[in-house]
């Protein structure tokens, strides 16, 4: 009886080259009743290195609209330009001021173009609607988005959302979860 | 024959029985937890009369950080002490392992532990897990031989050097003391007050001081205090803070809840009455 040693092998080629890498970053966007307010961090770094101490992830498109954009730094820079370009395009073309509605829109056609190698951001857009009205709109990377009343993205996202879901929205309260207007002055809801 | 019963002796060394089992739960698709690591910056440096020792005070999980202030400078006996960087657990039952062993042995030889021995133990320990304890450590003391630092690496090898660091933040550490180390230097052993660095530190502990700052500030691996430690022939001095770098910022609003945030579904009120008190002493166990 012949005794089989063989051992299976790996065949499997392991490529360890990323087109992409982690540059950090938090961002944080509410919207109230005639205001929308976007923060976020500054640092930008890779693994344990810091590249800057002072890179806010902050991106005024207009007037009224403030794209907040986290991940990798080389897509953010990509589609922060395209987006301010798209913008002027069709303020050329439409001779009128592009919505926010319009500017989430076309921001999320822009992600869904790249399905298949997709620029690696996490959006968060903030500004006032045609009415007036504070308004968020977060996307994913692939663009699939919606408006919002707040919304945190990026590395620090999972510890600041639920802060967010006590106080702005009174998730995990008594008095409720339901939406509610968010004061200016003091950021609670009655 | 019957009524033999053969009992399989403990072999030493590490078991890998469930190396099997974790591979094959990974080929199903689960993660395994990931173990706390001190993305660290440690450091040590002997100067004239002893050896001081620098960590500081940040243990992560991945990119978050498990603890704001763990002390990372372990104790191995009373003229010894010992950084540890990589895995936490790792770090703090090894410390702790060769630390009794250590003590075990100084009363067996009568003799104040020499850090050549705790040198030894450490090694053989850590090779004998041929580098899976991920033990990174900085043992310094002052024995009869005088002051003595090594390095001790997970797979067991060491070094003897004057000037030394560990840790994701070793290479900032390191740039600092190849700025300003001198041999020899000069510290009056004075008693530090809490979390104030004072203008009149003498060089040794302000420099290891910077070193462990520059690995708080340009490591992200490294972060919050810096804790010291001081050993000379007579004395020794833990300090924890040594230096608070980074105050945890204040809260502008307040968050607490009002009454009835919570429902309340239930209230009942029991009373105890105390009847009488008795004192039982333990009895001894018998042997």
């Amino acid at each position: 009886m012949e005794l089989d040693f063989r051992v299976p092998t790996q065949h499997q080629v392991q490529r360890d080259w990323s087109p992409y890498s982690m540059n950090g970053g938090t961002v944080l966007a509410l919207a109230g009743e005639d205001f929308a307010v976007i923060a976020s961090d500054t640092r930008l770094s890779e693994g344990f290195q810091i590249y800057s101490r002072d890179y806010p992830k902050t991106y005024q498109l207009s007037d009224n609209m403030v794209l907040g954009c986290c991940g990798f730094h080389g897509d953010v820079l990509t589609v922060t330009k395209n987006i301010k370009s798209r913008i002027k395009d069709y303020e050329h073309l439409h001779r009128k001021k592009m919505s926010c509605a319009a500017v989430a829109q076309r921001l999320s056609v822009m992600l869904y173009s790249r399905r298949f190698f997709p620029y690696y951001a996490f959006n968060i857009l903030a500004g006032l609607d045609n009415e007036g009205r504070g308004c968020v709109y977060s996307f994913d990377v692939v663009g699939s988005y919606d408006r919002e009343t707040y919304r945190a993205g990026g590395s620090a996202s999972s510890m600041l959302q639920p802060l967010l879901d006590n106080q702005a929205r009174r998730q995990n309260t008594l008095r409720g979860s339901h939406l509610g207007k968010i004061r200016r002055k003091t950021g609670r809801i009655y | 024959m019957a009524g033999a019963v053969s009992v399989e002796m403990p072999r030493g060394g590490f078991s890998f029985e469930l190396c099997k089992r974790n591979a094959a739960l990974a080929a199903a698709g689960m993660k395994p937890p990931t173990p706390v690591k001190t993305g660290t910056t440690i450091a040590g440096l002997i100067f004239k009369d002893g050896v001081v020792l620098g960590a500081d005070t940040r243990a992560t999980e991945g990119s978050v950080v498990a603890d704001k202030n763990c002390a990372k400078i372990h104790y191995m006996a009373k003229n010894i002490y010992c950084c540890g960087a990589g895995t936490a657990a790792d770090t703090e039952y090894t410390t702790l392992q060769i630390s009794s062993e250590l003590e075990l042995h100084r009363l067996e030889t009568g003799r104040k532990p020499r850090v050549g021995t705790a040198l030894r133990m450490l090694k053989q320990h850590l090779f004998h897990y041929q580098g899976h304890i991920g033990a990174y450590l900085v043992l310094g003391g002052v024995d009869i031989t005088g002051p003595n630092l090594y390095t001790v690496h997970a797979h067991g090898s060491t070094d003897k050097l004057p000037y030394v660091s560990m840790g994701s933040g070793s290479l900032a550490a390191m740039a600092t003391f190849e700025d300003r180390f001198r041999p020899n230097m000069d510290v009056s052993v004075k008693t530090f007050k809490f979390g104030i660095s004072r203008k009149s530190e003498k060089e040794a502990v302000q420099l290891v001081r910077d070193a462990i700052v520059a690995g708080i500030f340009n490591d992200l691996g490294s972060g919050s205090n810096v804790d010291i430690c001081i050993i000379t022939a007579d004395k020794t001095e833990y300090i924890r803070p040594f230096d608070v770098a980074n105050e945890k910022g204040e809260r502008t609003g307040d968050y607490r809840y009002a009454r009835g945030t919570t429902a309340v579904l239930e209230t009942s009120v029991r009373k105890f009455e105390v009847t009488s008190e008795t004192v039982t002493s333990a009895e001894p166990m018998e042997s």
